[in-house]
C-alpha cells in the first residue's frame, strides 16, 4: 500500500545519523511511561546524556536501571498477590486447581497443575524484578521438562548497557537463496505446521521497485535473470506504532532497541498486527508445532521460547543470540554477506561503517516510524 | 406481593420520588423475573428459537476455542474479519440511542418519549453484542484480566483500544442505570426526579458520540492502513450510525406496537424517520466525497478502494458486497427522501430494513476487510468468513435479540401501567396500588 517513498533512496549523512540517534535515545528516555517517570531525576538524566554521547561505558546507566526495576516491582508484587487472591475463588472449579490441591494426585501431575496455576497468574515480564524474572524462566524450564522429559535453557538476560542494535541489508548482494529464512525458522522455533516466517524476500523485476508486483513465494532457480531481491522483517522502529496500540503493554521496545512481545501477557487482539506498516508481526492462529528433535534448546524469555496458540510473535533480532554478543541467525545463514548487524552506538562497528560510507535508505520513511533497518547498494 | 394489573389511571400525577428502597428494588426484580418467564406461545417459541441459535453459536465457539482462530477465515494478511466488522457496526447501533435520548430528556419533546426506553434497551443489547464480538475475536480470552486497570497493565491513554474499553463500558453503565431508575419510579407509579437522571442523560448524550468516534479513531489512527487513515472516518461513522440505528428502532417500534398494547403514535415514528433520512443523506454526501478523493487522482493509497469497488490484479471478492450495499443505500435513501413514501409505512419499513442491511455491509465487508487488502507490501489475500464465524456471529446476534426482548418484556408492562408495585397498608390491612393518570408524560 503506502510504499510510495520506498523507491526514493534518501541517503543519511554521517552527521545527520549522529543527530538522529542522539535525539531518538534522548526522547525515548524522556518518554518513559509513568512507572519509569522518576528516572527523570538528576542522576539518570546524567546517564542518559552520557549514553547519547556514544561513550563506551556508561556505567551509571546500569545502576539507575536496577533501582528503577526495584521501585516498579514492589508494585508488581502487590498486584499479582491481589489477582491471585481475587481469582482463586473464581477459578476454584478449574481442573488444574483441583489437581494442585488434591493430595491423591500423582506428584508430577500436582506439580504440573501448580506450575500451570502460577503461569496463568504471572505478571507482565517488563516490570518484574530480576528475581521474579529468574523464577519465571525456571518455571518455564521445569514445565517443559515435565512435559517432554527434555531440559532447555531459557535466559532472562537484559539489554547490554551502551548497545543499540541496527541492521543493514545489501540489495546488491542478495541472491534470493532464502537461507536467511531457513536459519531464522530453525533458530526461533517457529511453527512448522503453518510455515510461519518472520523474514520475507521480495523478488523485484529490475527497473522498478513495486512491492505489490514482487512475488514473495517464488520457487525456482535463483537468482532469476533480470531480477533483484529485497528482504523485509521487523524493522525495530525507534517509534514503533505496534507498541503504542497494544492495550495491555504486552509488547514494548527494550533499551537496546529490540521490540519484544511477552507471549504470556499478550491477549491476542491483533491490534499491533493492524498497526504495523512493515508486515512484521505473526499470530499463532493455532497451536504451534515444533518436533522435539528440532527444538532449539537455547532460548530467551522474550525470544525463541516456545509459543502457544492465540498470541503474537515477531522477529527479535534473535535476542537469545545477540545479547550474548553473537549475530542473528539470518546474518549467520546468509551465504552472500548481504546482511549486516551491529551496535549503532559503537563507532567502530560494521553497521556504523555502512551508514557512514554507503548511500542508505529505509522503507516507508514517510510514516515517521524511524526504522533501525537500512538498505543500501554497492 | 403480586403484580396487580390495572387498565386505567396508571400514574399518580403529583408525586416525584428520589429514593429507591431496597424492598422496592427486590420486589421490582421479582416482578421483572415473573414478567420475563411468562408469556404467550409466540413469546416462548421466539425465545426458544433464539436459545437454539445461541447454543449453535456456543458450539461453534467451542470449536474455535479448541482449535484456535485458524478455524476462521482470518490470517496474518486479513487479521480482523467478520467479528470486528459486526463489532464496528453494532457500536453505531448502540450510539444511535442518543438520537432519541437527546430530544426526549433535554429538549422535552414529548413525541419521542415512547421510543426512548426502547432505544436505550436497544443500546444495552447492542453493547453486550459488541463486547461479545470483541471477546470471541481474542486469541487469549482467558487472559482478559490483563486489561483490568490496577490488576493488569492498562495501556491508557496511548492505545485507542483502552479508550474503547472505557467508553463502551461507561456507556453500558449509563444505559443500564438510567432506564432502571426511571422504570423503578414508574413501577411505583411515581415520577422520576429530574435532578437525578438528567445529569446522567446529558453525560450519555456526549458519551454516545464518544463511543462511535473512539471506535472510528481505532482505525483512523493507523497510518499503516491508508484506507482507514482518513479524517472523514469518524464523522462518517456517526452519520451512518445515526441512520442505521434509528432505522432499526423504527422497525422494532412497529413490531412492538403490533404485538403488544404499547401505544406508539405515528408522529413519533415520523420524527424518527426524519432523523434516519437526514443522516442517510449526509452519509451519502460523505461517501461521494470519499469516492472523489480515492478515484479522481488515485495513488498507492487508493489501492484498497480500487480493490473494493473494481477489483485489483484479478481479485475482486468484495465487489458484489459493496455494490449491493451502495445500490440498497441509494434506493432506501431515495424512498426516505420522498415525503409521500416516507410517511407511508408500507414503504418506510422496507426502506429502513434495506438501509440497515446496506450499512451493515458498508461498515463490515466494505470497511474493515478492505483496510487489510492489499497488505503492507501490496500482497492480496482475500477473505471470506467461515461457517464457524457465521455461526458464532449469528449466536451473538441471537443473544442481543434475547437480551433486548427481556428488557422490553420488563419495560412495557410498567410503561402501560399493568405492572405496579403493591403497598400493603398495615392499618387497614387492604392492598392498594399507587395510581397515576394515564396521559402523563413518561419522564
Amino acid at each position: 500500500m503506502s510504499h510510495c517513498n520506498c523507491s526514493s533512496p534518501d541517503p543519511i549523512r554521517k552527521n545527520g545519523m549522529h543527530e538522529l540517534l542522539a535525539e531518538n535515545v534522548l526522547s525515548d528516555w524522556l518518554k518513559r511511561d509513568d512507572e519509569m517517570n522518576y528516572l527523570r531525576s538528576m542522576p539518570s538524566l546524567e546517564s542518559v546524556l552520557m549514553w547519547s554521547q556514544y561513550n563506551n561505558q556508561p556505567t551509571s546507566l546500569a545502576i539507575t536501571k536496577r533501582t528503577a526495576a526495584d521501585h516498579v516491582l514492589d508494585k508488581g508484587m502487590d498486584r499479582r498477590t491481589a489477582v491471585q487472591a481475587m481469582a482463586a475463588s473464581l477459578m476454584a472449579g478449574m481442573g488444574f486447581f483441583q489437581t494442585a490441591c488434591n493430595p491423591f494426585a500423582p506428584a508430577d501431575e500436582r506439580e504440573k497443575s501448580q506450575l500451570a496455576w502460577d503461569d496463568y497468574f504471572q505478571g507482565n515480564f517488563r516490570i518484574m524484578t530480576d528475581k521474579e524474572k529468574e523464577e519465571t524462566v525456571r518455571r518455564l524450564e521445569r514445565m517443559y521438562e515435565l512435559n517432554t522429559g527434555k531440559r532447555i535453557n531459557i535466559s532472562a538476560k537484559g539489554p547490554i548497557p551502551g548497545v543499540l542494535y541496527g541492521y543493514a541489508f545489501n540489495i546488491s548482494k542478495c541472491r534470493g537463496y532464502l537461507e536467511c529464512i531457513r536459519g531464522c525458522i530453525e533458530e526461533n522455533n517457529q511453527d512448522r505446521e503453518t510455515g510461519m516466517q518472520y523474514i520475507t524476500l521480495h523478488e523485484h523485476k529490475k527497473g522498478q521497485m513495486n512491492f505489490g508486483e514482487a512475488p514473495d513465494d517464488f520457487y525456482h532457480e535463483v537468482p532469476r535473470d533480470g531480477h533483484f531481491y529485497i528482504g523485509t522483517q521487523c524493522m525495530h522502529c525507534e517509534n514503533p506504532p505496534c507498541v503504542d496500540v497494544c492495550p495491555v503493554q504486552a509488547t514494548w521496545k527494550e533499551e537496546d532497541g529490540i521490540v519484544v512481545v511477552d507471549y504470556n501477557w499478550c491477549i491476542g487482539c491483533r491490534y499491533c498486527e493492524a498497526a504495523c506498516p512493515y508486515d512484521a508481526r505473526r499470530f499463532n492462529w493455532q497451536d504451534p508445532v515444533v518436533p522435539e528433535n528440532e527444538v532449539n534448546h537455547n532460548q530467551h524469555y522474550l525470544g525463541n521460547r516456545l509459543r502457544k496458540k492465540g498470541v503474537m510473535e515477531k522477529c527479535t533480532f534473535c535476542i537469545q543470540r545477540t545479547r550474548e554478543g553473537k549475530n542473528p541467525a539470518c546474518v549467520e545463514a546468509c551465504p552472500t554477506g548481504a546482511r549486516i548487524f551491529g551496535n549503532l552506538l559503537d563507532p567502530n562497528s560494521e553497521i556504523r561503517w555502512v551508514l557512514a560510507n554507503k548511500k542508505v535508505f529505509r522503507l516507508k520513511e514517510d510514516l515517521g516510524t524511524e526504522p533501525k533497518f537500512w538498505y543500501f547498494m554497492d | 406481593m403480586k403484580p396487580v394489573h390495572t387498565s386505567e389511571f396508571p400514574y399518580d400525577a403529583g408525586k416525584i420520588t428520589d429514593d429507591i428502597k431496597p424492598k422496592i428494588v427486590r420486589s421490582f426484580l421479582k416482578d421483572a423475573f415473573d414478567s420475563i418467564t411468562r408469556g404467550g406461545a409466540g413469546y416462548h417459541v421466539w425465545m426458544g428459537t433464539l436459545t437454539f441459535v445461541m447454543l449453535t453459536g456456543a458450539f461453534a465457539y467451542s470449536i474455535q476455542l479448541n482449535e484456535g482462530l485458524s478455524v476462521t477465515g482470518m490470517n496474518d494478511r486479513v487479521s480482523w474479519g467478520f467479528y470486528i466488522s459486526n463489532f464496528t457496526f453494532l457500536v453505531g447501533v448502540a450510539a444511535a440511542a442518543v438520537m432519541l435520548v437527546l430530544p426526549t430528556y433535554i429538549l422535552k419533546d414529548v413525541d419521542f418519549s415512547k421510543a426512548v426506553l426502547i432505544g436505550e434497551g436497544l443500546a444495552v443489547a447492542a453493547l453486550f453484542m459488541c463486547l461479545a464480538f470483541v471477546t470471541v475475536d481474542m486469541g487469549g480470552p482467558a487472559r482478559v484480566w490483563h486489561l483490568i486497570p490496577g490488576i493488569g497493565l492498562f495501556n491508557w491513554p496511548s492505545s485507542m483500544l483502552t479508550w474503547d474499553v472505557l467508553v463502551l463500558n461507561g456507556y453500558l453503565f449509563l444505559n443500564l442505570t438510567i432506564p432502571f431508575y426511571i422504570l423503578v419510579c414508574h413501577y411505583q407509579g411515581k415520577h422520576p426526579n429530574a435532578r437525578i437522571y438528567v445529569p446522567g442523560v446529558i453525560i450519555s448524550v456526549f458519551w454516545a458520540f464518544c463511543i462511535h468516534l473512539v471506535t472510528a479513531f481505532l482505525y483512523a489512527g493507523l497510518p499503516a492502513r491508508p484506507f482507514w487513515n482518513s479524517s472523514l472516518l469518524g464523522p462518517r461513522f456517526l452519520a451512518s450510525a445515526f441512520s442505521a440505528g434509528p432505522a432499526l428502532i423504527i422497525i422494532v417500534l412497529s413490531v412492538i406496537r403490533r404485538f403488544t398494547d404499547y401505544k406508539v403514535e405515528n408522529v413519533t415514528i415520523g420524527k424518527i424517520a426524519l432523523i434516519v433520512t437526514v443522516a442517510a443523506q449526509i452519509n451519502l454526501v460523505m461517501l461521494g466525497s470519499e469516492l472523489f478523493k480515492e478515484f479522481y487522482a488515485p495513488t498507492h493509497h487508493s489501492e484498497s478502494a480500487v480493490y473494493l469497488f473494481f477489483g485489483l490484479h484479478g481479485f475482486g471478492g468484495l465487489r458484489p458486497w459493496i455494490w449491493t450495499a451502495i445500490m440498497m443505500n441509494l434506493f432506501a435513501t431515495g424512498i426516505l427522501t420522498l415525503n409521500p413514501l416516507r410517511n407511508n409505512h408500507k414503504w418506510l419499513l422496507p426502506a429502513c430494513a434495506i438501509l440497515f442491511i446496506s450499512i451493515w455491509i458498508e461498515k463490515g465487508m466494505g470497511l474493515i476487510i478492505p483496510g487489510f487488502i492489499p497488505g503492507p507490501w501490496g500482497k492480496i489475500v482475500e477473505y471470506t468468513p467461515t461457517w464457524i464465524e457465521i455461526c458464532v456471529s449469528l449466536g451473538i446476534w441471537a443473544m442481543g435479540m434475547f437480551i433486548f426482548t427481556l428488557l422490553v418484556k420488563i419495560a412495557i408492562p410498567i410503561e402501560t401501567g399493568k405492572l405496579r408495585y403493591v403497598t400493603e397498608t398495615v392499618s387497614s390491612g387492604e392492598k392498594t396500588t399507587t395510581n397515576m393518570p394515564a396521559s402523563t408524560n413518561l419522564v
